[in-house]
Formats: structure tokens, sequence, C-alpha cells
């Protein structure tokens, strides 16, 4: 069975290539985004594609399917009547399937299963690597405020750290926030005396 | 979610307006909703989060509503049509090469004599066997329809003469710079931003094809529509509300800073102000023209859902879908706009509601007086640019005469 893979992302392409081909489904084609879309589809000659729901190119990839009508096997998108919840599991993990006319439903199944929890591992990923940078910069922050502190007040560390520390909490903000206000100050108002 | 929310999906187009107006400028929360938009770039993910309930109504191409309740290339789902979101707005903007071709001047074509030109050249690309390629921005989009009509309405067969293809309206004017294809047909600003970028330049309006042809609507499931009555009318007076406002000179300039924002359309003030005020730049750098009816958000009951509508689109897809006509589907087309809800919705408003539920299209020379159950009512000329009128009563007809 001939996957085809179109995402923006090339990243989670690779990941949900990965995924099907450790479940044996080797026969893949990763669609480049940058070349033209309907060539590459149609040569390859998927059985099923798999699509991210934000991908631009969707409608376009539609209107390729619908002409695909008049073929032997026509394509159109995967919806599962009596297991709604499947199609929607999709659509809330981002990612949509189309397949060929006359393919079982219990093989295809497993594709999309595997999609979903790729997508959303994937997702998993995208957010612990945004909070993992968001705590790099956080903590950089906070660094550079404390220097400000200890120069400017002639502190130590453990002192400059305490004194935004407690006012953080007098004003219900975040270290991070009130590490913020200080170094932007710095910035503006450094030079004066 | 509460019952009093709408998050309503939509594409980055000037005629996304009413539903971001009523929102931002506190018309939803005059009615008691709470509206909050998500965004998307194709039609196909903003009719998927409608049907999988990540929306509850959507800012939608009219054809797609139906097609989709016809169940087109994926299984039926009902949909409710209570209010049209605008009439018009979009354009055909040809590349430079083509419009030089084609003769055109400073000014928008005629339909008939531009398509005499444009024959000519299809003729020419297709011996060459290079033929035309137009991008429109949906298979089941007013853009794609009205183009056709045009085209086989001037002696050029769609798919034969000329190939049709589908491109995102934000992507559009790349699709041009880049030669994928030689003309567009697109809402704004996105043919406005063709032209800013010197890629291209406005051949016609569409409502020079078809004066008041029916374009974006509101849609929701049909089951979300039965079970949330009460909101719904809240939500169709505040998006009433945002049209009468909407279309006040006055508040043009901060419309259009409104729907430039990156949340939005993400695209320049001027080139949305130009839509709003029905002043089209033809050319780069050439001074705006004005087309007084170029895009229609209120005036002349312009939110009502004839079932006229529906069905002229049925006829199209019929036409260009290669169906065979069913007055079955017809009928189901047609119950997917729902007038009944409007006039339920603004009663008692100062909204024109119309007696009738459906129209002869297209058959009116000058404005008339029309029967209304409430507020006076006015229709102005609608003709198409051939001259036919639709009668949607005889579809099969209507159908036998068409080029």
């Amino acid at each position: 069975m001939r996957i085809a893979i179109i995402d923006t992302s090339t990243t989670r392409a690779a990941i949900i290539s990965e995924g099907l081909r450790d479940a044996g489904l080797v026969d893949l084609v990763v669609i480049d985004p940058a070349g033209p879309l309907v060539a590459q589809v149609e040569a390859s000659a998927p059985e099923v594609v798999l699509i991210n729901l934000e991908n631009p190119s969707r409608d376009l990839l539609e209107d390729f399917f619908a002409m695909s009508r008049a073929l032997a096997r026509p394509i159109a998108m995967f919806v599962d009547q009596s297991d709604a919840q499947t199609t929607m599991a999709a659509v809330d993990a981002g990612v949509s399937a189309y397949v060929v006319d006359g393919l079982a439903k219990q093989r295809i199944k497993p594709v999309l299963d595997l999609a979903i929890r790729r997508f959303q591992a994937f997702s998993r990923l995208q957010t612990e690597l945004a909070e993992a940078k968001s705590a790099l910069a956080d903590r950089q922050t906070i660094d550079r405020a404390k220097a400000i502190l200890m120069k400017r007040r002639g502190l130590d560390e453990p002192a400059a750290y305490a004194l935004l520390r407690g006012h953080a909490m007098k004003s219900n903000r975040r270290i991070a926030e009130v590490a913020e206000a200080i170094v932007t100050s710095e910035a503006l108002m450094g030079d004066l005396p | 979610m509460s019952a009093e929310t709408f998050r309503i999906g939509f594409v980055p187009l000037v005629d996304a307006a009413l539903p971001i107006l009523a929102h931002e400028l506190g018309f939803a929360a005059a009615e008691g909703v709470r509206i909050e938009l998500v965004r998307d770039v194709t039609w196909a993910t903003v009719r998927d989060r409608l049907l999988y309930g990540h929306t509850d109504a959507a800012h939608l191409v009219a054809p797609l509503a139906i097609a989709t309740a016809l169940g087109r290339d994926r299984p039926a789902v009902a949909l409710t049509v209570p209010f049209v979101l605008g009439l018009n707005g979009n354009a055909i903007t040809f590349s430079t090469a083509l419009g030089e071709a084609c003769g055109l001047g400073e000014s928008l074509g005629d339909p008939v004599v531009l398509g005499a030109a444009l024959k000519e050249v299809a003729a020419q690309r297709l011996a060459a066997g290079r033929p035309l390629r137009f991008g429109v921005v949906h298979r089941y989009s007013s853009h794609n329809y009205m183009l056709r009509y045009w085209l086989a309405g001037v002696g050029i067969r769609p798919d034969a003469d000329v190939a049709i293809t589908v491109t995102s309206p934000t992507f559009a004017a790349d699709a041009l710079a880049a030669g994928e294809v030689d003309g567009i047909c697109v809402g704004e600003p996105w043919n406005a931003i063709a032209v800013d970028r010197g890629v291209g330049r406005i051949a016609l309006a569409t409502a020079q094809i078809w004066r008041r042809g029916v374009e974006k609507v509101l849609a929701l499931r049909s089951d979300t529509a039965a079970e949330r009555p009460e909101a719904l009318t809240a939500l169709l007076r505040a998006l009433h509300a945002a049209a009468e406002y909407f279309v006040r000179p006055d508040t043009a300039q901060d419309s259009a800073a409104l729907l430039a924002r990156p949340e939005y359309c993400d695209a320049p003030v001027e080139a949305i102000l130009r839509a709003i005020t029905d002043r089209i730049r033809v050319t780069p750098g050439s001074a705006p023209i004005a087309y007084p009816d170029f895009m229609f958000q209120y005036r002349e009951a312009a939110n009502f859902p004839w079932r006229s509508q529906a069905a002229w689109l049925y006829a199209q897809m019929v036409r260009w879908d290669g169906l065979r006509f069913s007055a079955a589907d017809a009928a189901t087309a047609q119950s997917v706009f729902r007038p009944d809800l409007y006039r339920a919705a603004l009663a008692g408003s100062g909204a024109p509601l119309p007696n009738a539920s459906s129209k002869l299209e297209g058959a009116l020379d000058a404005p008339i007086g029309a029967g209304s159950t409430q507020g006076r009512l006015l229709l102005g000329q609608d003709r198409f640019f051939d001259g036919r009128a639709f009668d949607p009563d005889d579809i099969a007809g209507y159908l036998a005469q068409l080029p």
C-alpha cells in the first residue's frame, strides 16, 4: 500500500515516515513541499494520502482528487461514518487522509491511527521545545537582571536574587517579568547618573 | 463551551468583515453573544473544522455549503445558511502579459469586448500547446462559477480551451507572479495586492458578470442551528448591525485598519480600503477607478439568503460537474438557504424583510420596489452580462439554453 505524505513541516513528515516504516509500511512517498504538488502526487500514484490540516494546498489537492472521479480508482477524503471518532481524532490532531476507492477500511485505520499519534507526539515535542526555549530565555534574563542589581546596588548574587524574588512576590509577577523590566530600563536609562 | 459563544472559521478576505466587526466593535456583545474567530488559509480546512466541531459557524464560499449538503466529494452533511455575508467583491486579474495581449487599457474591461479578445488569445495559446490557465480559489466557489459563466458566455470552453486550476487566495498573487497561471479570479484584497506588486492588472470585477452575485455565506451545521435558535438569532442580529456599520462611508478607514491586522487579513490597509470603498486600482500606480457595486454587504437586503441564489449555484454545479439535473438535489440545495431564519431573527429590527423567499435572478434593469413584510425593500439592477435571467422554478430549462 503506497502512502504519500504531504506536510509543510519536513520534520513532521520525517517523524511520520519513520513511524509508518516501523509499522512495516515501507512504500512511502514524501512529497517535496517546494515542488509541484499535483504532478508529484500524480506521478507517485498513492493509495493513501496524508496531509496536514493547515497545508495551504488542501483546496488544490481536493480539486485534483475531484477530477480523479473520472479515473478507474478515484481518490476521496477518508470519512469513516461507522467510526466518526477516528475522523474527528484526525482533525483534532491536525491531519487529513484521502484514499483511493475500494481500499478496505481495516487497512486504512491503522495508518490513520499511527499518523494521529505521530501528529500528537510532534505537537507535544513542539510545546516542550517552546517551553524549554522560553525557560532558557527566562534564565538568561534573570542572570542579566541579577548582574545589573549586583553592580548598581553593590549586592552579592544571593541578595540580588532575593531582591528580585521578593519584588516579584509583592507585585504578583513572575521573576522573569521583573527581570525583564530591569533589563529594559537598564537598556534605556542605564547611562543616566 | 458556553451556549452564547460562536467559534467562527474564516479565510483572510475583506468579505470576512461582518463577523470580525461584530466581534471587535461590540455588536455581538450587545446581542449577548461572544464570537471567537478561527483563521485558516484553505476552504477545505474551514469546512472540516465546521463539520468536526472545531467551529460552530463559518465564513464560507456559498457553493461549498451546497456541495457539502449534497455530499459532493465526501458524505453529505446538512448545512444551514441563514445569512449571506456579501455579494460580489471579487475580480478577475490578468497577468501583465495577458492584459497586453488582450489590449486592456487603463480601465476595467467590457465583458463582451474583452471576451472576444481573450477568445483569440486562448485559441493561439491552445494551438501552441500552452493553453491559458486561470486560478480560482476553490472548485466550489462563486469565483469558479462566475469565471466559467463569463468564459462560456463569450465562446471560450472552460476545461477544453483554457485550464482552470485551484489556488489559495493568499497565494494567488504568487501564482500569477511565478507564471503558474495567466489569470486569477479571487476576492479582495488579493487582486489589489497582485496589482500593487506589479504582477497583474485587474480585467473585470465579477459584478460585471453578475451584478448581484451571491458570494460568501454564514454556514452552520443544521444540528447546531436547530439546537441553538436563540443564540443564532442574536448572532444574526449582531451581523446585521455590523453590516449596517460597515457600509457607512465614515467607518471605512477604521474597518480597513481593523481587517488589515495580522490576525485577520494581514494585508496593507490601503488595499483593503479600496475594496471597501468600491474603488479599484486596475493597473500598478494608476488612480483607482470607482465602481459603485463592486462589493455589496448591506443594501437591498443583500444579507437575505434567497433560495433562488442557492438554485443558481446548484445549476452551475450541474453544469460544470457534468451532473444530471435532479429535482431532489435542487430541493436539497435550496433548502440550505434559510430565509425563514433570517426573517425570524430580524423581525422587529429596521431590516427590510422580503415577502418572497425566491426571485427571478438577473431580471432587473433598473431599481424596483419589492414586496416586504417589514421595511421598504428596493432591489437594484441585477443583470448577468449576457442578459440571461434565471428562473429557479425551471432549472432544467435554464441549463438547456446555456452555451
